[in-house]
């Protein structure tokens, strides 16, 4: 597949960001102000499809049905207040300045450029940050139970990447209150009937007609059924692909199945090679895990993170005097210590147990150390700030964290890839958007700590309502008949391929081929990447690949509740975008935030970026036929980033 | 963190080929399970031998496996999300089981959360439970600065531990009665405590406990079952502020409900 890649883009004409130009700090205003409206009473006309209902999913679904819009919302858990955005743990940033530190909206759009290795659209990035603070407001408003000091305002904390305090905390559930925030405000868009509601369904499809997106196909979970569902604009807030490694800190149902069908109907997708290692995960700890748990960013305040000095020290942890431990963040890197952002610190850790410094009994861990803090501010202060995350530490490892330092390693977390928009979150296909993770824009080759959240809801509260009324009122929509060819077809192509995996009957389960791809996936394009590795990993997925369509055993029928049947779907459509993500890890010669390409590093083992030839968004177009999957049929775009504003240089946390 | 003792389990396990079908327990004996598996990973051991058996994989509902989305569930011998404190059942860990012993898994029991399929059941009682009032009226833009409304620390520390709740249903499943209290009341807490919630706190009370009755979910004997089956440690004491609050609601308040 590699050759055939051949034909590229640059600054390609399909790729029109629509951002825009002069000052960046009245962009949004002005552009808002150019954008179409629809009028008030024009809007209930309208019906949108959102797909999704974490923060980014919730969010528009509740302000667009607040603005008068008819919106249907789905998910695929039984109830939309399940998403994984729950499972964040440390906080939203917002560029508040409370703590009076120097903080504001430039300082976080600066902080987030160069926190993702300056690859995301600063034009974007300037918006997340300047909205930043109305998502506090919006969220207090709503009930949600932030941190608080006595005098009853609102507390702060720092993380990783930032010099300044600009996170706000709910314990470590910040990302739970958040999503119940924002589930609380779709219900009551359920209760007002302005939304309705469809749990348990999985989209299978997105229905296009004339090129423009219309609707969606999707399977009812407990009875089978498939459903198609049309509307004049459908937004997908689905999430991540963390789950193409099998082992990672998303929930179990995290899948690729939503995009990677736009994909494949003509919406690009973009960097899917920037996939972010969080550094403080819990290790694995045999053959059995099945999914792998976070320790949020914030212990990084409180704890410090080494080694031995000495490879062979066979001492507890506790006995190893302070001259015989080596801090690694703190001695590397000066100036932001243990708070490095998070592709700095997981390199580091990997860099300690590759040379052999790693401890436990797998020696692939370092030491989250919290005994300093223990003694400086007392047991009960540790457990006032952090006690939900040790109680999990324990429960999980049997180990208790308050006397024996916490044993962590990188694990996949997030992805900064995803199907490409524009600055208004419109996908290449004319009105399907994507908000939240599931699209590329705003986080680079990196994300820093307590921003998916932000970004999420800033998409979702705040971007969305003002973009998506432009392309309603510019667009001609005729309505779609239910017995539409372009609905037909979808949903008879929906049908088919579950009909195809139901009958292939052969030997393997669904679950050894998803563990088999994250292996590769892990081993050849994780923490770190080189081309001989690469080009293994393109062939043994597509080996893989072919197998699980001859062999693949999947139980039950589609005409009922089948978890089984539900999980080959997703894993079939991991190991075709799989070898789309190591494609373009392949083609992406350098070295950029969480993308590290051994060949592409300095002497001190630090990302090189190229900015002379990689300084843009690697956007892919699938050009194949839709039932199978032809790797050499995707072809590369690229958008070119221009920095006006925050200054490409060479990204140090040294000093 | 031994991971040499392999464990010999008999698990009874609940089979339910539909809503309407007759279920029955069945008999599965697991060979050699490491005891720093977590519980759901050794299901997930169990469905991969029954795939190779031919033998339809058991439904169970799971998603974080972090103890957060509330999604998982299983009477696990009786208990819900089984024996440990504060913990869901994606959470348990098979180093609380000894070799040799029988575990008895059913879903939740409670006619609100009718069966899907084995083990997994429809719990979409709570989210009508929500939209009847769990909730602060307020549309994106109409909020003003968030530090214009100081909460007291006391106050917003009992407000998040009333809104920890995963919504996983076990408080209903532990209770011989199936009351839905505890949930609801974690809700109208979390609001009621707050200023935010001041101005629908009357008309919220009462249409979520009219929902509750609704759903089918019986009433509070204080037994207090639920509290301690909560994985999120939601306290009785919740249960108590909503007596207070449905009372004031219905007899002293003056907003229209």
């Amino acid at each position: 597949m590699a050759e055939s890649h051949a034909t590229t883009t640059q600054g390609s004409s399909r790729l029109q960001s629509n951002a825009p130009t002069g000052d960046i700090t009245t962009g949004w205003d002005r552009h808002k102000f150019d954008l179409k409206l629809v009028n008030p009473s024009n809007k209930r006309k309208f019906n949108i499809i959102v797909v999704g209902t974490g923060l980014a999913g919730a969010s528009a679904a509740a302000s667009l049905a607040e603005l008068g819009y008819n919106v249907k919302s789905f998910c695929f858990q039984d109830s939309p207040r399940r998403a994984h955005s729950i499972a964040a743990q440390g906080g939203v940033n917002a560029a508040k300045n409370y703590c009076n530190d120097g903080d504001s909206v430039w300082r976080l759009f600066y902080d987030t450029v160069k926190g993702g290795d300056f690859r995301a659209r600063e034009s974007n990035v300037y918006r997340l940050a300047s909205v930043s603070t109305n998502i506090i407001d919006q969220c207090v408003a709503q009930g949600v139970p932030f941190q608080r000091d006595y005098g009853g305002l609102l507390a702060n904390r720092s993380f990783g990447g930032a010099q300044v305090s600009r996170t706000f905390y709910a314990r470590g559930q910040t990302g739970q209150q958040l999503l119940l925030g924002a589930y609380s405000a779709l219900m009551r868009q359920v209760d007002l009937g302005k939304v309705k509601l469809f749990a348990r369904r999985e989209m299978l499809d997105l229905i296009k007609v004339d090129d423009v997106a219309r609707g969606i196909v999707v399977r009812n979970l407990v009875t089978g059924e498939f459903e198609s569902h049309t509307g004049d604009a459908v937004l997908l807030a689905t999430g991540g692909y963390g789950n193409v490694f099998y082992l990672s800190t998303n929930a179990k149902g995290c899948n690729v199945t939503a995009s990677w069908r736009c994909h494949k109907r003509g919406a690009f997708f973009a960097n899917p090679c920037f996939t972010q290692i969080h550094p403080t995960c819990i290790p694995v700890s045999g053959d059995h895990q099945s999914k792998l748990t976070l320790m949020s960013e914030s212990l990084r305040n409180d704890g410090r993170v080494w080694v031995p000095k000495n490879p062979n020290d066979s001492r507890a942890a506790n006995e190893v005097p302070d001259d015989d431990r080596d801090y690694f963040l703190e001695r590397r890197y000066a100036a932001f210590g243990n708070l490095v952002p998070r592709d700095v610190a997981s390199r580091a850790a990997k860099k300690a147990c590759d040379e052999g410094f790693g401890v436990g009994e797998t020696k692939l861990a370092v030491y989250l150390d919290f005994r300093d803090t223990i003694k400086r501010d007392g047991a009960a202060v540790v457990k006032g700030k952090y006690g939900n995350l040790f109680q999990m530490y324990a429960k999980i490892t049997g180990e208790d964290p308050y006397s024996t330092p916490m044993r962590i390693y990188p694990a996949v977390h997030y992805t900064m890839g995803g199907l490409w928009v524009d600055y208004n979150l419109q996908t290449t296909i004319p009105g399907l958007y994507c908000l939240g993770e599931a699209n590329f824009s705003d986080h680079g080759a990196n994300r820093l700590g307590a921003s998916a959240l932000m970004q999420g809801l800033a998409d979702g509260y705040f971007v969305i309502p003002y973009t998506i009324g432009h392309h309603l009122a510019t667009s001609k929509l005729p309505k779609i008949a239910d017995d539409h060819p372009e609905v037909r077809g979808a949903v008879e192509a929906a049908k088919a391929r579950v009909t195809k995996l139901l009958g292939i009957q052969g030997s393997r389960s669904v679950e050894s081929f998803h563990r088999a791809l994250g292996k590769i996936m892990w081993e050849k394009c994780g923490m770190a990447r080189n081309e001989v590795g690469l080009k293994y990993a393109e062939q043994e997925i597509a080996t893989l690949r072919h197998e699980f369509w001859n062999n693949v055993r999947v139980m039950g029928t589609g005409e009922a509740f089948n978890q089984n049947l539900e999980h080959a779907g997703r894993v079939a459509d991991f190991l075709e975008f799989g070898e789309l993500l190591v494609h373009d890890a392949l083609t992406r010669e350098e070295s950029c935030g969480g993308h590290f390409r051994e060949e592409h590093q300095t002497e001190e083992s630090e990302a090189k970026r190229n900015d002379a030839d990689f300084c843009h968004a690697a956007a892919w177009e699938y050009a194949g036929g839709h039932d199978s999957f032809t790797g050499d049929k995707e072809q590369l775009h690229k958008e070119p980033l221009e920095f006006e504003n925050v200054h490409l240089t060479t990204r140090s946390y040294r000093e | 963190m031994s991971s040499s003792r392999g464990l010999n389990l008999t698990l009874k396990i609940w089979r339910q080929p539909g809503p309407n079908a007759r279920g029955e327990f069945r008999t599965y004996e697991m060979k050699n399970i490491s005891p720093d598996m977590s519980f759901l990973e050794m299901l997930d051991v169990l469905n991969e031998q029954l795939i190779q058996t031919k033998e339809e994989p058991v439904a169970f509902d799971h998603d974080c496996r972090e103890g957060i989305c509330g999604m998982c569930s299983l009477m696990i011998n009786g208990q819900a999300h089984g024996p440990d404190r504060a913990t869901t059942t994606c959470q348990l860990h098979m180093r609380r089981f000894s070799d040799g012993d029988t575990i008895v898994i059913e879903p939740w029991r409670a006619s609100a959360f009718p069966v899907i399929r084995d083990l997994a059941t429809d719990r979409a009682a709570f989210d009508r439970i929500i939209t009847a009032g769990g909730y602060v009226s307020v549309n994106t833009g109409n909020a003003q600065d968030a530090n214009c409304l100081p909460v007291g620390r006391d106050r917003q520390e009992k407000s998040m531990a009333a809104a920890a709740c995963i919504g996983c249903g076990a408080c209903v499943a532990a209770c011989k009665n199936a009351s839905a209290m505890l949930f609801v009341s974690a809700k109208v807490s979390q609001l009621a405590l707050l200023p935010q919630g001041e101005p629908e706190r009357a008309r919220r009370v009462t249409r979520m406990v009219a929902q509750m009755d609704k759903e089918g979910f019986g009433g509070c004997t204080n037994t207090y079952e639920c509290e301690a089956a909560c994985p999120a440690e939601v306290s009785v004491s919740n249960i108590a502020r909503l007596n207070r609050e449905y009372l004031r609601a219905v007899v002293v308040s003056e907003e229209g409900v």
